[in-house]
């Protein structure tokens, strides 16, 4: 059975006791509020599926989130208008990216600690900037784009549906896709075979620079302020969603697909405990077994 | 009695026999050389009295008694010590930690006694005639210095039998005298020496017997002073050309590759030019170099009379080189993707357009390659690692030929692929030599690379020793270039 199917099977399963005891659960409010709050998951778990094809990991992306939050609340209070607003973000989303990248690449640092650097440094870059303070007062063109709730929340699933869409494709039609799952199969077999694996690690962290703009951007319309400290533990979240969708943490095998299956049922799984009334405190170590399972299956899988 | 007896040692490794029925004896206090060219069969012989590997069949005796189920730790207890090329040492640990992580008993609650052990390695190094710092962290020593607390290791666990492995590959003439002075004295102690060497001027200096092995046979063990260096490399080479080779002619063109500075090569259109040489001869190093993937700093490198830079493999890709590598597994293929996609790997622009991948195209392309090589495969989705190893290479070759190369440098293209595979991976070598392709091909394998190759270079040392026409190519000569002892 392919990995995808399995999990989806896991979140079919899921429904069976919510429809059961709790159909309270598909009402559209519900449902609304449940994807709403996991788009800027999916999003940015789209970016560290390629980050993680490619055998890297980046645990920046919480500090990149809040760096990205607040850079597009005060871009905004400055007047200046959404689009305009929206290509800075992602602008200084793929800069942070970068940086991580080149680090990654042409200095060869391991991922993991150059992200956990950059993570730190962010952070406390942001604690010293903003001493905390939140942005607020928001203008009125930020706050859903301008479009009022109804339309604002469409156009944010609109776009996550867009992208998700847009990077499915691109991983399996384009070339610059074949060449992300080869490095991460075999960096030194894809660097034989003339692909600049050194070139796709630094565009893969770009991306996932970029869409972690995008996460923060869709993520901090949809309230009045934004904290100093968004995107805490938000990292975890994504990495946790992107392992749970079956994409091997050994690099070159993975989908968005599978990712956004993740992204489903690490999302649901909270909300679904509050409406079958088991005490929320489980949620965590309910997600902390799927994780788990997730990561055994692939060790299983990989032999 | 002897100090060691191996009888009727065999070994066979997935099919291909590595050694046949070999008995070998050693005596107290003699220096015995093992020579053979490249995989005759001398490092599974060590292996296997040292216990890394299990022979097939066959008997080791040491002092009469057979050492049974043996395994590298039974055989160190018994005093069967190995010293390599490569030091094997804990690069990030003290000599005086080292030598007694081998000295000393191992268990976990007992408390060091520091002072002890460093008087203990001060002594060992000493019986070497070294001064070493037992407190000096290995990593910070040299190659020679550390081979001598290898030995000096050796000596703690009272080695009755020790050998070298090619231990003077890295030593300068001085160190060699000083090493050969430890091994005269060990041998005057009553140890039995195995000394492994390519220089067969060492040999002749050292060693009291020498054995011969070819192709996994023994072929005859003679007392150092009644033999000559040209009878040895006679009975080293002593291998039938029993292959057939389809080598084809083909009319030679203009000159496509030329190496000028620390190599001088030339390769012409449709010619085949073989590099034959030891093992760290640098002939996979000469063909990273022209890969892109080490920098080439006293090599010029003309593709067509044009000088060319090549710093990495897609530029070597983009100026029409390709590249087959040694281990195709590690680094040739991509094992869990499909036999298509690692087919048009190194061209993906061949099956793009504006970076879109169109399917069809991959599925034509691949299914010609296939076609023209005649890989085996029940079909092209299957992951590559299904494949055999001769289907694999040609997997790795057709990947090249997708991209149009006008030089392709082959590493050891038959190395582990059985008999028929073989045989067809040497025809497509002719194909594409007539089709004009300027082919360098590096093999271990003399009768391969005298029956495929229509000039032979012979590297020795990083440096090019001499280059032989088809003609005039013999395997003493070749051989005595890659030893450095031509006339």
């Amino acid at each position: 059975m392919k990995r995808e199917t399995s999990i989806l099977l896991a979140w079919i399963a899921l429904q069976i006791p919510l429809a059961l005891i709790a159909p309270s659960f598909y009402r559209y409010g519900n449902l609304r509020d449940v994807v709403l709050s996991n788009v800027p998951v999916l999003v940015a778990a789209i970016g560290m599926t390629m980050v993680i094809l490619v055998r890297q990991i980046d645990v920046s992306i919480g500090a990149q989130f809040a760096v990205c939050a607040l850079a597009a609340g005060l871009l905004a209070k400055t007047g200046l208008s959404m689009p305009l607003v929206a290509i800075a973000v992602l602008a200084v989303g793929a800069v942070l990216g970068f940086v991580n990248g080149a680090l990654v690449a042409a200095v060869k640092l391991p991922s993991i600690v150059v992200t956990l650097a950059a993570m730190v440094v962010l952070r406390d870059a942001i604690r010293w900037i903003t001493e905390g303070a939140w942005v607020q007062n928001l203008p009125v063109h930020f706050q859903w784009f301008g479009m009022g709730q109804r339309g604002g929340e469409w156009l944010i699933v609109l776009i996550a549906v867009a992208a998700g869409a847009l990077f499915a494709w691109s991983l399996r039609f384009l070339a610059g896709g074949r060449a992300i799952y080869a490095t991460g199969s075999d960096a030194e077999a894809a660097r034989l075979a003339g692909i600049d694996t050194r070139s796709i690690t630094i565009s893969v962290f770009i991306l996932m620079g970029a869409l972690t703009g995008l996460a923060a951007l869709l993520d901090s319309v949809r309230f009045s302020s934004i904290q100093a400290n968004a995107g805490m533990g938000f990292e975890l979240k994504v990495i946790a969603a992107v392992v749970v969708g079956g994409t091997s943490i050994n690099g070159g095998r993975g989908s968005v697909y599978g990712t956004l299956l993740g992204v489903a049922i690490l999302g649901t799984i909270g909300p679904a405990l509050t409406f079958l009334g088991i005490n929320a405190f489980w949620e965590k170590a309910i997600q902390g077994a799927i994780i788990l399972w997730a990561v055994v299956m692939d060790a299983i899988l990989a032999r | 009695m002897s100090l060691l007896k191996a009888t009727d040692i065999t070994k066979s490794y997935a099919g291909v026999s590595a050694l046949k029925s070999v008995s070998f004896e050693l005596e107290r206090g003699e220096v015995r050389a093992l020579v053979g060219e490249n995989g005759a069969g001398k490092s599974t012989l060590i292996k296997i009295l040292t216990g890394a590997v299990q022979p097939d069949s066959g008997v080791v005796e040491l002092d009469g008694r057979a050492v049974i189920d043996n395994n590298p730790h039974l055989s160190r207890a018994l005093g069967i010590v190995a010293i390599y090329q490569q030091p094997s040492l804990f690069p990030d640990l003290t000599v005086a930690e080292n030598i007694a992580l081998a000295t000393e008993k191992q268990t976990l609650l007992r408390r060091v006694d520091w002072r002890a052990r460093r008087a203990k390695s001060r002594e060992l190094l000493a019986r070497v005639g070294s001064d070493i710092d037992p407190d000096a962290v290995v990593g910070t020593l040299s190659m020679p210095q550390q081979q001598i607390v290898e030995i000096g290791k050796a000596l703690g666990t009272n080695a009755k039998v020790l050998i070298l492995d090619e231990p003077t590959a890295s030593l300068t003439e001085r160190e060699v005298q000083n090493l050969f002075r430890v091994i005269r004295d060990l041998r005057a102690h009553g140890v039995g020496l195995i000394y492994i060497s390519h220089r067969l001027e060492e040999i002749t200096e050292i060693a009291d017997r020498v054995t011969v092995l070819r192709d996994g046979s023994l072929v005859e063990t003679r007392s150092m002073q009644d033999v000559t260096r040209a009878e040895l490399i006679r009975l080293m080479v002593g291998r039938e050309l029993a292959a057939v080779f389809p080598k084809r002619e083909v009319a030679l063109g203009d000159v496509v590759l030329e190496l000028r500075g620390r190599v001088n090569l030339t390769v012409r259109a449709g010619e085949i030019v073989g590099l034959a040489g030891l093992v760290g001869a640098g002939r996979t190093e000469l063909a990273e170099t022209l890969f892109g993937l080490r920098p080439a700093h006293d090599l010029e490198v003309l593709l067509r009379n044009q000088r060319v830079q090549i710093d990495s493999a897609q530029q070597a890709v983009e100026l029409g080189i390709a590249y087959v590598p040694e281990d195709r597994r590690r680094h040739g293929l991509i094992m869990e993707m499909p036999v298509a996609a690692n087919l048009t790997l190194a061209d993906l622009q061949a099956i793009a357009t504006h970076g879109l991948l169109d399917f069809t195209r991959e599925r034509k392309l691949a299914w010609k390659l296939k076609e023209e090589l005649a890989v085996k495969t029940v079909s092209i989705d299957i992951p590559v690692d299904r494949l055999s190893g001769g289907n694999q290479q040609k997997v790795v070759i057709g990947r090249w030929l997708a991209t149009n190369p006008a030089v392709l440098i082959l590493d050891e293209p038959t190395q582990g692929v059985d008999v028929g595979a073989k045989s067809e991976i040497h025809r497509i070598m002719g194909e594409l030599a007539a089709r004009g392709l300027a082919i360098l091909m590096i093999s271990s394998e003399l009768p391969e690379i005298l029956g495929m190759s229509d000039r032979i270079a012979v590297m020795r040392g990083g440096r090019i020793e001499g280059i032989v026409d088809r003609g005039e190519a013999t395997q003493q000569r070749v051989l005595a270039l890659a030893l450095g002892t031509a006339a």
